[in-house]
């Protein structure tokens, strides 16, 4: 029914996307799984027309609908051709019911005497038959849902069923794109969902289900399809797939044996350095539940996960950016939660994953950018006025400091006094990793530290972390959503899933583990070979 | 070509067209029969008066609090200060002292509460700050009625309670600081060394606080209040701060004004003291989050220039009275061109 030929696909000249193809029958569930930045957002974005692929410049390859050629201008061509879609975040409107939601636009309505004069837009609502289409299509779904709650009152599994009965009141609709529905989910509301997925599917109606969560694939899905790195790496009946090959095969990239970790008998190990108990942290989308760990001195510790799972808020709450509780050892002082200044002055020091939000005064040069922080914290470049009495901040000795750093980082700039908002983006990186090291920490939170800049720089950036471990000795926690960075530079990887720790591993632990570790398959499948007990160095 | 162009879109095109304005003013003079020195003298003049209001913008715009259109509140503690201080009888630089030292008290108490609810409403502090400075303002015209003062000089005379809308400073401390080594060249032009000191002094300490390690912190606050945070600031702390500062700047200001005018303006007096202030230091090159001393400098002279320059000499040229005409399209014109380029700061 669908299929896709050699569909490819570059942003500015990076290429995400490159020669996928892969048909779907009617009737049939497709698996699209793969890491993030895989490429599958982009592959669906094609599919349904969204405009941010035309304003870039389009598209490679071709999509055909039951054999013919399609090329979707906007989202509404592709639902004139039967082409549903359910996003990740809901797009429900919170004081309407499940019947208004389902029927948003697409109302039944009774012409009046105001019809003939003003148009159709004055015709009054017919409530009966919106009530009996809406039931239809929650039948169609098979799930316990009443039409007459109001979504905001409705527990998010019951979101994600209105957003799945708005596709299906479209008489049309044969295709049905599920972008990771059951992320939000509880374990019973997605078994529900995966019923109705296959009663869909008994329907003729062909889904293609996005998924992080290889089990809930693998149960309901007719056919995988593995993507990674904007290529399609594996299409296969499901028969033949088993958990560990999926999870490898997603993570992909086998270790070439470059690894420029420390070998297993150098890296540090000892008592706990920093110690993390229970510690919860609410950070919208990346909330924490449950986590303890414990860091040796001199270690570079790695904390790895999917989007969403939590790994981000593991800094941010350390270092008191987000509400959080639990307990926090540092060097054996506790450090208190929710106060950022004692965090700092406890030693540790922050490299934010949002560049310009938290990390950079964008509007000041680059000395501010480096220095403010140091200032404030231990007085670098302030000079002590009448006594101490004031403390009078030496724009010369800020300038030094930021060339000093300009030229140790290697920082692209035409002059310490440019805005830290003109320099591209693995120069701003480059500007945090200054401001870190400028406050001489004792441990040092790096979070995202290659998002968003390019290879080179990427390397550049890695090397200074490593640099600075080895140099002056600084404890590392190093957040990052691309395991093979982590693997490059870490001794020990944690990977965090819902929250939670789903396990520690060595760097050199097969790429399988990880993947199990980050699919919420931790407990049963990782054991086995796991070279780090959870928790301890 | 390309120089005037970037001297342009350095320097503000408004602000060019202002200083052109002026000097054409000052051109325009001696043929409408205005007195160039006269007219020099009296931008001097209100430049002083006018400065410290001005200056008050500052900490507050550095702290991302935005503009202080809640000056009134300042000017309002500024009234205090002077109606007691007279009240208590004490006159020359005693009184002037007393009246400083008790509108800058008041000015800390009432920027502490202004403080507090501005860190309230982040976002939205200029609009909450226009309200606050009108209801302090009409909270007030009721306080200068009710507030038991006795002083003949200030309470109305045929009721003997409540104070008049007016008073004159004449027999206290008229003018104490123009005339403080004040430079007379001429019978036209008097240079008030004092009150400008007095302006100069005050710029000078605000500079120098912007130069400490917390006014670093102010700055970053206001900058990015995200990174202040993880840097360890303690925003709201800076923001309320610096709201009391800019008060107390306020009050201080209203203080210098009154012994350079002769007289207090009680009641809807300090309507008459923001928009123009604030015009003052968009037209000195300040935007929303950006501003500097040298803004407030040059913006004064500008707009006080216009101001002093316009009645007398388009009002001799065209034999109508423009000028208010004017100061209100100048003013009220350059708050809204400066709160359409928030980012954009002219050097």
């Amino acid at each position: 029914m669908l299929s896709l030929r050699g569909v490819g696909k570059q942003y500015n000249g990076t290429r995400v996307l490159e020669g996928v193809s892969f048909d779907v029958m009617p009737g049939q569930i497709v698996g699209l799984v793969g890491e993030n930045g895989a490429g599958k957002t982009t592959l669906m974005r094609i599919l349904f027309g969204m405009g941010v692929i035309a304003e870039t410049g389009g598209y490679e390859g071709s999509v055909l609908l039951d054999g013919r050629e399609v090329r979707f201008k906007s989202p509404f061509d592709a639902l004139a051709a039967g082409i549903g879609m359910v996003h990740q975040e809901f797009s429900l409107i919170p004081g309407f019911t499940a019947t208004e939601n389902i029927l948003l636009n697409r109302e039944s309505t009774r012409p009046n005497i105001l019809v003939d004069l003003f148009g159709d837009r004055m015709s009054v609502l017919d409530r009966a038959t919106m009530g009996l289409r809406s039931r239809k299509a929650i039948e169609r779904l098979g799930v316990p849902l009443d039409p007459d709650t109001q979504v905001r009152e409705m527990p998010v599994g019951h979101k994600q069923f209105t957003e799945i009965a708005r596709e299906l009141d479209r008489e049309q609709v044969r295709l049905l794109v599920l972008d990771e529905p059951s992320a939000v989910l509880a374990e019973s509301e997605a078994e529900t969902l995966l019923a109705a997925m296959r009663k869909l599917a008994e329907q003729g109606i062909a889904i293609v289900f996005i998924s992080h969560r290889l089990r809930e694939v693998l149960e309901v899905a007719d056919k995988v399809v593995v993507l990674r790195d904007g290529r399609l790496v594996k299409e296969a009946e499901n028969e033949s797939l088993s958990l560990r090959d999926l999870a490898s095969l997603m993570v992909g990239r086998s270790f070439e044996g470059s690894s420029e970790a420390r070998r297993p008998a150098e890296r540090p190990s000892g008592a706990g350095f920093l110690e993390v108990e229970g510690l919860w942290v609410d950070m919208p989308g990346e909330t924490v539940r449950d986590l303890s760990f414990s860091v040796a001195e001199g270690e570079i510790f790695g904390i790895g996960g999917l989007a969403g799972q939590g790994k981000l808020g593991v800094p941010n709450g350390v270092m008191g950016l987000f509400a959080a509780g639990g307990s926090v050892r540092l060097g054996g002082e506790a450090v208190p939660l929710n106060a950022p200044r004692r965090a700092l002055e406890a030693g540790m020091a922050f490299v934010s994953e949002d560049r310009r939000g938290v990390g950079l005064l964008l509007d000041e040069g680059i000395d501010w950018n480096v220095c403010f922080s140091a200032m404030q914290l231990r007085d670098l470049a302030v000079r002590p006025l009448l006594g101490g009495l004031f403390k009078w901040r030496s724009d010369s000795a800020m300038r030094a400091v930021a060339e000093e750093y300009v030229r140790a980082l290697d920082i692209k700039c035409t002059s310490v006094r440019q805005r830290a908002g003109n320099l591209s983006g693995g120069n701003q990186q480059k500007v945090c990793l200054a401001k870190a090291f400028a406050l001489e920490p004792r441990l040092l939170f790096v979070s995202e530290p290659t998002r968003g800049i390019d290879v080179g720089a990427k390397r550049l950036v890695l090397d200074e972390i490593r640099r600075v471990n080895r140099e002056r000795g600084t404890t590392i926690v190093m957040v990052s959503s691309e395991l093979e960075e982590l693997r490059l530079i870490c001794d020990r990887i944690a990977i965090v899933d819902e929250g939670r720790l789903a396990g520690i591993l060595a760097p050199e632990a097969p790429v399988e583990e990880f993947g199990l570790l980050m699919s919420g398959l931790g407990g049963r499948a990782a054991a086995p070979g796991a070279p780090a007990a959870p928790g301890r160095p | 070509m390309e120089r005037i162009r970037e001297f342009v879109s350095d320097f503000g095109l408004p602000r060019i067209i202002i200083a052109l304005f002026l000097v054409l003013l000052f051109v325009a003079a001696p043929f409408v029969g205005v007195s160039v020195a006269s007219s020099l003298s009296n931008t001097i003049a209100r430049f002083g008066m006018n400065g410290i209001m001005v200056l008050a913008m500052v900490p507050m715009i550095h702290s991302g609090c935005g503009l202080n259109f809640g000056l009134p509140l300042g000017v309002i503690a500024g009234l205090l200060g002077a109606t007691i201080s007279i009240e208590m009888g004490l006159v020359g630089a005693a009184g002037f002292a007393a009246a400083a030292a008790l509108a800058l008290a008041f000015a800390a108490l009432l920027g502490y509460g202004y403080g507090k609810l501005l860190n309230r409403v982040k976002g939205d502090e200029m609009m909450i700050a226009t309200y606050v400075g009108f209801s302090s303002i009409t909270l007030m015209s009721i306080g200068w009625i009710v507030l038991p003062y006795q002083s003949p000089t200030m309470v109305w005379g045929f009721e003997g309670e409540g104070l008049r809308t007016t008073i004159s400073v004449e027999a206290f401390w008229d003018k104490i600081l123009n005339d403080f080594l004040a430079v007379r060249i001429g019978e036209r032009f008097v240079f008030p060394t004092g009150m400008i000191l007095a302006f100069c002094g005050a710029a000078l300490a605000v500079w120098f606080f912007l130069h400490l390690k917390s006014g670093s912190a102010m700055t970053a606050a206001g900058s990015n209040p995200a990174y202040a945070r993880a840097s360890g600031i303690d925003v709201d702390r800076m923001r309320t701060g610096s709201v009391v500062f800019s008060t107390m700047l306020g009050a201080l200001g209203i203080v210098v004004y009154q012994q350079s005018f002769g007289f207090i303006q009680l009641y809807e007096g300090p309507f008459s003291m923001t928009f123009p202030s604030v015009a003052a230091i968009l037209i000195g090159g300040a935007s929303v989050t950006k501003a500097s001393i040298a803004n407030v400098f040059l913006g004064t002279f500008l707009f006080q220039g216009i101001l002093t320059m316009t009645p007398s000499v388009i009002n001799s040229v065209l034999k109508t009275d423009l000028s208010e005409v004017i100061r209100i399209i100048v003013s009220n014109g350059m708050i809204l061109y400066a709160l359409t380029r928030k980012t954009k700061v002219a050097k």
